[in-house]
């Protein structure tokens, strides 16, 4: 087995894991980023739309522009890549990462290990619909990945599940690859997805969007060749017996939700019980003091320019630990008041480091007030929803007052007003 | 007078601004910023959108390059890219920015590759 010692290494090469190897290695880390397909980017090498990097490129580009930007970084840095790499073990104790790849299997050394291996879909079997299990069901990313990389269309009439954003583009795409896309069904009384995505990819394409709406079976023996849907109650989710209606269609797409991927650290770092993300501190750091985490596997973001910013954070924090040693700056822990849902991150460090925390919304409220502490922050934030991430920056002199306060935990709440 | 309330796709905001036209004069409310007002004059005077696609590549380690417009374009034109868009094989390697069509429609915007496609 081969041996590689090196300060960090960081798994996954998507936004996260490219900008926490690029921050190591301009504050003078050796680092090596390990990839599971042939190449960087992530999920942005098949995301081909616009939108992307308003915050950190101040422009919009696609995901492949995106991805290249961060790559030539890559290239420009001399960043070592190891692509084709499986990651079978994180071993805690002896801190060693075990990879298979092609030349065989590696066993990596690292002083400090950046984990950012993003979100995976959330599957048709976890939704326990009931029927048979015929072909032509596919996650809106496995989609995405015929349509814009392998140049495969899925079928030809399709409904989409779930309105989260990836299934409200593929509605779109789909479309314009000349698939009938038929509608699609959200089981919430609100949409999944951005307003903007409501708007640009099923209005201007007179795509039905139907709400508290699900599927509830699927037929089919070889191919999927029709569905069954049902209305929901909008409060209690109960299916509401007489509004069962049949829709003929070759092909399911859902869009169901993002999971963290933490099966390689799960079992050692605590992990957040509510969204099932890593827990970090403001420094991104895990419970395992040579363990950093940023992007998708610690909270599912909106903007892939929040997850190039928390993994840049997470590259510093690894940077310091590799130079300077373990330093314990104090943990306060954060907990979730009313209408709270995705939450980074869980531990406020008291030195002076600013950071950004991200608030999920758990439903739509017009005028909501943000309260952070209680008595530290609080921000009337307008038209609040379940789709769009609220970000508030926590500065020195919030610290302070923190401090001064002498809170023993940080309450972040919203308020409907 | 015409009331249309219109979800501005500017950025991931989206706000929901209510337009009051009357011949030529709109009065716009709920915009969060310029853009917003911006968008919903263009809305309801000539629609226009961004388009992104993919386009065939011969050789190339991936089948396909993806590409955008460089600016919106009048959203009646959509389908008819899409269709222009079948019949055009580029060879590899492509790279990003090369220019698949120049001045698409008179738009003064053209159609540029987004993804960097090597030789297989």
């Amino acid at each position: 087995m081969k041996e590689i010692t090196v300060d960090a290494l960081v798994i996954g090469g998507g936004a996260a894991g490219m900008a926490a190897a690029v921050e190591l290695t301009q504050l003078g880390c050796d680092a090596i980023l390990i990839e599971r397909e042939d190449r960087t980017g992530g999920v942005l090498n098949q995301c081909i739309h616009n939108g992307f990097g308003l915050h950190v490129f101040k422009e919009e580009l696609t995901g492949p522009e995106y991805a290249d930007r961060y790559k030539h970084q890559i290239c420009d840095n001399r960043i070592k890549v190891h692509p084709d790499q499986f990651v079978l073990k994180v071993d805690p104790d002896k801190r060693e990462v075990i990879t298979v790849g092609v030349e065989g299997v590696t066993c990596y050394k690292p002083k400090a290990l950046v984990m950012t291996t993003g979100a995976r879909e959330r599957p048709f079997s976890n939704l326990r619909i009931p029927g048979t299990r015929p072909a032509g069901i596919y996650t809106a990313g496995v989609a995405q990945k015929f349509v814009n990389l392998q140049n495969y269309l899925p079928g030809k009439n399709a409904y989409v599940l779930g309105s989260g954003d990836i299934g409200l583009i593929m509605a779109r795409r789909l479309t314009l690859e000349g698939m009938n896309v038929l509608g699609v069904a959200e089981l919430m009384p609100h949409s999944g997805g951005l307003a903007r995505n409501i708007a640009q990819c099923l209005n201007d394409y007179n795509i039905p969007l139907e709400l508290s709406t699900s599927v509830v079976e699927v037929h089919g023996k070889e191919r999927l060749e029709s569905i069954t849907l049902m209305k929901f109650t909008p409060d209690t989710l109960q299916p509401i017996d007489g509004t069962q209606r049949e829709v003929v269609c070759d092909t399911l797409i859902l869009s169901v939700g993002l999971l963290p991927q933490n099966e390689l650290i799960e079992d050692f770092v605590q992990v957040d019980p509510v969204n099932k993300g890593v827990m970090v501190d403001s420094h991104q750091r895990t419970s395992h003091p040579w363990i950093f985490a940023a992007g998708n596997n610690v909270a599912v973001y909106d903007l892939v320019d929040f997850v190039t910013l928390e993994g840049i954070q997470a590259g510093k924090a690894a940077a310091r630990m590799i130079q300077e040693g373990f330093t314990d700056c104090g943990q306060i822990p954060i907990v979730r008041g009313n209408n709270v849902g995705a939450l980074t991150p869980l531990f406020c460090c008291l030195d002076e480091a600013p950071f950004k925390f991200y608030i999920r919304p758990t439903k739509n409220m017009d005028k909501g007030r943000v309260k952070i502490g209680p008595g530290v922050i609080q921000k009337v934030e307008m038209g609040l929803k379940p789709s769009e991430m609220v970000d508030i920056q926590i500065t020195a002199e919030h610290k302070e007052k923190i401090k001064e306060m002498g809170l023993t935990q940080i309450l972040v709440e919203i308020e409907e007003v | 007078m015409e009331k249309r309330k219109i979800t501005c796709i500017s950025c991931p905001l989206g706000c929901e601004i209510e337009a009051e036209i009357d011949g030529d004069e709109i009065k716009i409310t709920g915009n969060r910023c310029p853009r917003g007002k911006e968008y919903v004059i263009n809305e309801i005077k000539d629609p226009k959108r961004v388009v992104t696609s993919n386009v065939k590549v011969t050789d190339g380690e991936y089948p396909l390059a993806s590409v955008k417009t460089t600016g919106a374009i009048p959203k009646d034109k959509i389908f008819l890219l899409v269709e222009k868009l079948r019949e055009v094989e580029l060879q590899a390697p492509v790279t990003i920015g090369q220019v698949v069509f120049h001045n698409l429609f008179d738009t003064g915007f053209d159609v540029v590759v987004t993804r960097p496609v090597e030789k297989r």
